[in-house]
């Protein structure tokens, strides 16, 4: 690790400059009361006239819940900014470094993120009555600055044209047979929010010397954790080393040649919250987007059509997949990853030379 | 009457003449564009994280495995890439220019095209075509010759693949050149040849050939610098294949955390060997003039194919299928079918994928707007500037003009990525760098003022940036252009009291008409599909369409992909086609590789 260049210090200079010493940040003990969606509040965001959403998730969906919001808000137009969690990260960045406040709201694949900006004060206190009502404690800021947005595995799949069930891999350890060589196809932790955590995961319960050893099986190796699912779709590769769950459900329900595999060793488990920043042009909108997005209409229609899972507590599996108490799911640790992600990605990159 | 008279005449009563002002302040604009950049970019090279003067960046570059396998990836990917394009392009060029080989024209307009695609877009294409599985041909090959359902006859995601996909995209700059040489070679020195009983391949042996070859040369280090520079092509299929070039380690230099000392030093070495490169191309081409010192007397010899000709056509159709039929193929048909990969058929035609772009995905609108406002902002912006630098120094109107001439064509030599690295350190440091120094004479903190100095986040950076690339090439055209008008009718003009700029207004301008808008068209279409400097620079608000395609190549997005390619295909196409009907008689233009 570096020491002297991390992800502290580039949004420091940033709020420094900012702030010129004036406000230094109080410490909350508490979140703030929960807010209803009032008329008034729709009002202020209509006038904004627009929002501003960072995300990292699947664009088709994002943009089905940006269209959903427009029609239940209309006035309020959304724009989404689709990219790499880490990308977002490093944007993020950038701009408050440079006092560009573009974003209103953010949706992160890697939960350390919301770590590292909430330490650095980037984030607006505010907390909609849904998540104070039905989200359990673990699954919301204490200091009510964010909400696990969704919920779902990286898991492993097969291309059911290309691969047998009964020869399917059923763990990591399996895609290290050379008989795998040249057929996987795997996404990339220095862009995708998901792939880093999931790799923190794999590495903590597997070992790194999975990686070092699946490096030699001439994988495919794309950006996005979205990615995957939909070249293995198009039966690219054979097998998905790493990947959205909810994509593998998404192609699946819609009669693609796809099937999940958890992993007998556990499927690396991704929380990701959502956030408004202090820094939102669009404070109201950001508000009433933030309010939409934990609702429980936008959360069912996320598991329904999305393939998501929700931390929300009224919403419903959608019947036919595996429910999250029969799988073998990993740990998720955001503080860890916040502590190791510099490190992994540089490991990373040493084995996968990418 | 001469041009001596009209230049020593004493200032006359119509008094102040602006030229001298405005040589100034171009001056000072195009060292601002230029030099102001590079030197951030030299700063950060030799500097360490606290600011310290280090060669430690340099030594990394050198020694770390991690940059040396990319360094020698790009320099045998150029060499490859230059190789195959001069075999491939020098013999369509003498097909084209000197024999009787039907379709000629459609054959340049093919090249034109190719000339014009974005290379990343190509890149995306060859994607569809080629991926080793689920590419269009790998699946046609199998079932035409029933191979198993993972065996595979090409795979773009290689490095083999990578040189073919770049040098697609990179021919034609070698076959405009040696095209051009064989035009403009005088005939009567081959009919010399003959005449003294030179056959048909003395004649080419003794005569053609080594007077195309400073042409072919020139058009081989031109075809290297693309391919070492180029970041789109490599930056989508070198990463799945697990390898780096130099261009994308650069970028890659910017994820978090990002490290801007080593992007700086990394981008140095490739800087440096551009302007040597160039500076050998310029010393080959400068030799030309001697050579064709019998001046254009007669026209080039014809030669007839006779039975080969079917021969020569089928070349020339297998390789513009590359380029340019397959790709578009590939991609027209992504745009329309349900599964990108999938042949369109009846029962997987779609709309979808149009509705998907123009009414689903929020990030279009912006990024149309922000490109064609970037595209026509730099167009307009960067002729009027070719238009003055090249006045000045055509008609050699004040001392400094070679300076002048020289700054215009430098950013030749900045490969885009580079560049774009230059003004993300200018640009984000700047308004703290003003603030520092602002505070400690005044006293005061002036973040206001220092603020005026934060380009990054806006569309001026971009501004800067397609401005920089832009201007050599639209330079050289009105260059040529100014010199095809002979100064007589200025000088009249001045003579009868007109003012210089009221004579190059009356008189110049409107004989430069087409050639203004010609250079205006290439400039835009250079701009809309420039991605290597745009990916440094953007943020989310001033987002251009290139960069947004590669956004959507990383989730994997690859029909919104094919109609915005479509709809960027389509514009360009309409931009050239207009360009082409106003030339006349210009030189080629150069775009840059994106």
């Amino acid at each position: 690790m570096t020491g002297k260049f991390n992800r502290r210090d580039v949004l420091k200079a940033g709020t420094a400059l900012a702030a010129t010493g004036l406000f230094a940040e109080p410490l909350r003990a508490a979140a703030p009361p929960a807010e209803a969606v009032t008329p008034a509040l729709i009002e202020a965001a209509k006038k904004e006239g627009k929002v501003v959403h960072y995300t990292s998730v699947d664009l088709p969906l994002a943009e089905k819940v940006a269209k959903a919001f427009e029609a239940k808000y209309p006035g309020i137009a959304v724009r989404v900014e689709r990219t790499g969690a880490e990308r977002i990260f490093t944007r993020i960045g950038q701009e408050q470094q440079s006092r560009i406040y573009a974003c209103d709201v953010v949706q992160s694949s890697d939960a350390a993120h919301f770590v590292v900006w909430k330490r650095d004060g980037l984030l607006l206190p505010y907390v909609p009555e849904d998540v104070a009502q039905h989200y359990p404690a673990e699954h919301k800021d204490a200091d009510g600055l964010f909400a696990s947005y969704r919920v779902y595995l990286c898991i492993m799949a097969r291309n059911t044209d290309l691969v047998k069930p009964e020869d399917a891999p059923k763990g990591f350890r399996d895609l290290l047979d050379p008989k795998w060589a040249g057929k996987i196809v795997k996404a990339h932790p220095g862009y995708s929010g998901t792939i880093l955590t999931a790799t923190f995961q794999t590495a903590r319960d597997v070992g790194w010397d999975y990686y070092e050893k699946l490096a030699k099986q001439r994988i495919m190796q794309l950006q996005s954790a979205s990615d995957p699912p939909k070249k293995l779709a198009l039966g690219e590769r054979a097998i998905m080393a790493d990947g959205i769950e909810y994509g593998i459900f998404q192609l699946k329900e819609t009669g693609k040649p796809v099937d999940p595999i958890y992993a007998v060793e556990g499927s690396p488990m991704i929380i990701g919250p959502n956030g408004i920043l202090k820094s939102a042009p669009n404070p109201n909108a950001a508000k009433l987007l933030q309010n939409f997005m934990l609702s429980a209409e936008c959360q069912q229609f996320n598991v329904e059509f999305g393939g998501l899972r929700s931390a929300h507590k009224l919403v419903k599996d959608k019947p036919g997949r595996k429910p999250l108490s029969e799988i073998k799911v990993m740990k998720d640790d955001a503080a860890a990853v916040e502590r190791d992600s510099e490190q992994i990605k540089v490991r990373y990159t040493q084995y996968f030379k990418v | 009457m001469t041009i001596a008279i009209s230049e020593q005449a004493p200032r006359r009563k119509h008094g102040f003449d602006y030229t001298k002002t405005v040589l100034y302040g171009f001056a000072a604009a195009l060292v601002l564009l230029i030099v102001l950049p590079m030197s951030w970019l030299v700063y950060y090279a030799f500097v360490d994280k606290t600011g310290a003067f280090t060669i430690g960046n340099f030594y990394t570059l050198f020694s770390d495995p991690a940059f040396q396998e990319p360094l020698v990836t790009t320099f045998v990917l150029a060499t490859s890439t230059s190789l195959i394009c001069c075999l491939v392009a020098a013999p369509m060029g003498w097909l084209v220019a000197r024999t009787d080989m039907p379709l000629r024209r459609t054959v340049r307009l093919m090249v034109t095209a190719s000339f014009v695609t974005p290379p990343f877009l190509g890149a995306i294409a060859w994607e569809l075509l080629a991926a080793p599985n689920s590419g269009l041909l790998n699946k046609l090959a199998r079932s035409a010759f029933g191979l198993e359902s993972d065996e595979h006859i090409f795979n773009i995601y290689s490095f083999p693949g990578l040189i073919f996909v770049i040098a697609c995209y990179t021919f034609p700059y070698v076959f405009v050149l040696v095209a051009n040489a064989l035009d403009r070679m005088p005939g009567d020195l081959e009919d010399a040849s003959s005449i003294l009983g030179g056959g048909t391949w003395q004649t080419a042996k003794r005569i053609t050939i080594p007077l195309v070859l400073p042409a072919l040369l020139a058009g081989a280090l031109v075809a290297f610098l693309q391919a070492m520079t180029l970041f789109g092509s490599p930056a989508i299929l070198a990463l799945p294949a697990g390898f780096h070039t130099m261009t994308t380690k650069i970028w890659s230099l910017f994820q978090y955390p990002p490290k801007p000392e080593l992007a700086a030093a990394a981008s140095l070495p490739l800087l440096i060997l551009t302007v040597i490169l160039l500076r050998a191309e310029h010393m080959i081409l400068g030799r030309r003039s001697y050579s064709v010192i019998g001046g254009k007397n007669s026209d080039p010899r014809i030669i007839q194919l006779g039975g080969l000709t079917w021969l020569a056509l089928g070349f020339c159709f297998v390789v513009l299928l590359c380029p340019v039929l397959l790709p578009y193929g590939a991609l027209l048909n992504a745009s329309f079918s349900r599964i990108a990969t999938t042949p369109i058929w009846f029962d997987n035609f779609t709309f979808h994928n149009l509705y998907f772009v123009f009414f689903e995905l929020s990030a279009t609108k912006l990024a149309l707007y922000n490109t064609f406002v970037l595209g026509i902002a730099t167009a307009t912006l960067g002729t009027i500037l070719a238009v003055v630098i090249s006045y000045l120094t055509t008609r050699q109107a004040v001392t400094g003009h070679r300076a002048l001439g020289f700054l215009a064509t430098a950013p030749v030599a900045i490969p885009g990525i580079v560049l774009g690295v230059g003004l993300f350190l200018s640009y984000t440091q700047m308004p703290l760098a003003v603030s520092y120094v602002c505070k400690s004479i005044s006293g005061v903190p002036c973040d206001t003022f220092a603020s005026a100095f934060q380009l990054y986040g806006t569309k001026w950076i971009l501004l800067l940036a397609f401005l920089t690339l832009g201007l050599p090439a639209a330079y050289q055209q009105m260059q040529s252009a100014f010199r095809a008008i002979h100064p007589e009718l200025e000088d009249a003009s001045r003579i009868l009291g007109a003012t210089r700029l009221r004579a190059l207004w009356q008189i110049t301008a409107p004989l430069l008409r087409t050639s203004v808008i010609a250079t205006w068209c290439f400039v835009f279409v250079g701009t809309i599909r420039e991605l290597s400097a745009a990916i440094m620079l953007f943020t989310s608000e001033t987002k251009v369409i290139s960069v947004l395609i590669f956004d959507l190549n990383e989730s994997g997005d690859l029909a919104a992909i094919s109609v915005l390619g479509i709809i960027m295909l389509v514009v360009t196409f309409g931009i050239v086609a207009l360009a082409n009907r106003l030339r006349i008689g210009g030189s080629p233009v150069q775009i840059r590789n994106a």
